[in-house]
């Protein structure tokens, strides 16, 4: 087993370690972002932060597209729940609050509200019960997008639509460089994500922005190896596209999903939880699919949700302006069991990230 | 959300394929964005598999979701 595990090696570890305290700048302060979830989970669990020098910071991006979610959305979802129609959602959508309610606090209320593993579940659901209308909750990256794509393209009953709330992560990335005093000094690219995109789309981080940009896998040599990648860039003064997670991602992606990603959707504005309205950033579904798109089937369009409770510090946390410990509800009034912000609901939100691993430390 | 676990696929037929997630976990999934052979090893998100991957890293990764699940169903 040991020697199967080549990407969680101590000593490997220790040697990129070192190799990051030899080729990280002496004074300068870097600060490297990621943009998901299970970076996060990887860093946090490991304790990476530890092993780099103190002037090498690595922050978390909008990099759970559960939390991202406006809660506009979520009060669509809830809108159809409420009018009889059974909705169907990946586990972590359950608990998002909308403006109002969650959709678990719709099912409270006796909506019908059912937890699939995938969209594929949820067709055969509505298959089987042809008295009833089916909504599927569309939520996820470009890693989830094409899945919603082969469904709506291979013609799903007629009682089955979709709410799309599908987001692109390449423009979140943009908006973070024109975030004022974040000073992002490089990027590590999703790796999953980047199975499906393939390298092409981060080509203009290091052409037009001129910053250094790695592709990174998630075990806690791949993460390392990206630290040291990104380092290594600024130390020669370069700034260029690299592929740390090369035996998962190529250059091309997957071809097959990038297809069917463009048959099924075109590419539109939408508005992020925390951030607000990002052109060019969401899904819909081509207007030759109309059919199964929810929002125009059953009329529902919300244009503003109450997206953020008073105290509640997610936009900060989203976009990598604070820590969740500097969040003055952190694991006070907002906890696993009780979160009042998106952060904190989805597994993969960096507060519940956070939450998880100091409960952890705590225990040991 | 994003992800995305690997799996030995038992059986091909047509888009859908049979996949074992280790320890017995079989599941019926999409193959039609991958080109899926029977003995090797996909990348499963959602139920659709998102890519190939080789043996060596599918175990090694696998062993990364074991972990992060029991730590999920530890803490609650």
């Amino acid at each position: 087993m040991a020697e199967k595990l080549r990407y969680r090696d101590p000593e490997l570890a220790k040697t990129i370690a070192g190799k990051i305290r030899e080729v990280a700048p002496k004074d300068e302060h870097v600060k490297f972002c990621h943009v998901c979830g299970t970076h996060e989970w990887t860093i946090t669990h490991y304790g990476l932060r530890s092993l780099l020098p103190r002037n090498v910071e690595v922050i978390a991006g909008p990099g759970c597209p559960v939390c991202i979610v406006p809660a506009a959305e979520i009060d669509e979802a809830v809108l159809l729940a409420k009018k009889g129609l059974v909705i169907t959602c990946f586990g972590d959508v359950l608990r998002v609050p909308g403006s109002d309610m969650s959709l678990l606090e719709a099912k409270a209320e006796g909506a019908d509200v059912r937890v699939v593993y995938g969209v594929s579940d949820a067709v055969e659901m509505a298959k089987r019960e042809p008295d009833k209308e089916f909504v599927f909750s569309a939520v996820g990256f470009e890693t989830t997008a094409p899945s919603t794509a082969v469904e709506a393209l291979a013609g799903p009953p007629e009682n089955f639509s979709f709410l799309v709330s599908h987001r692109l992560i390449p423009p979140a990335m943009e908006l973070l460089l024109g975030v004022g005093d974040l000073n992002i000094s490089g990027f590590v690219a999703p790796g999953h994500v980047s199975a499906i995109i393939g390298m092409k789309p981060y080509e203009l981080f290091p052409r037009v922005y001129r910053m250094p940009t790695v592709v990174a896998g998630f075990e806690p040599i791949d993460l390392l190896m990206g630290v040291y990648m990104l380092l290594k860039q600024i130390d020669e003064g370069t700034a260029r596209l690299e592929n740390e997670y090369s035996r998962v991602v190529k250059w091309e992606g997957n071809p097959k999903a990038i297809e069917v990603m463009a048959q099924a959707f075109a590419v539109t504005g939408g508005n992020w939880r925390g951030i607000g309205r990002l052109p060019d950033s969401a899904l819909k579904l081509r207007d030759e699919l109309v059919a199964y798109d929810a929002r125009e089937k059953y009329d529902v369009h919300v244009e503003q949700g109450k997206d953020i409770l008073l105290g509640c510090e997610c936009h900060l946390v989203i976009i990598g302006k604070i820590k969740p410990d500097e969040c003055p509800m952190f694991m006070k009034a907002c906890t696993p069991a009780k979160p009042v912000g998106a952060c904190m609901v989805s597994s993969e939100g960096t507060c519940r990230v956070w939450a998880k691993t100091a409960a952890a430390q705590k225990l040991s | 959300m994003c992800l995305a676990i690997p799996a030995l696929v038992k059986r091909v037929e047509g888009g859908k394929a049979q996949v074992d997630f280790g320890e017995g976990v079989l599941r019926d999934v999409n193959v039609s964005l991958v080109d899926a052979k029977v003995g090797e090893y996909v990348l499963v998100h959602a139920g659709y598999a998102i890519q190939t991957v080789d043996k060596e890293d599918a175990l090694e990764t696998l062993a990364l979701w074991k972990e992060i699940l029991e730590f999920e169903k530890d803490q609650g």
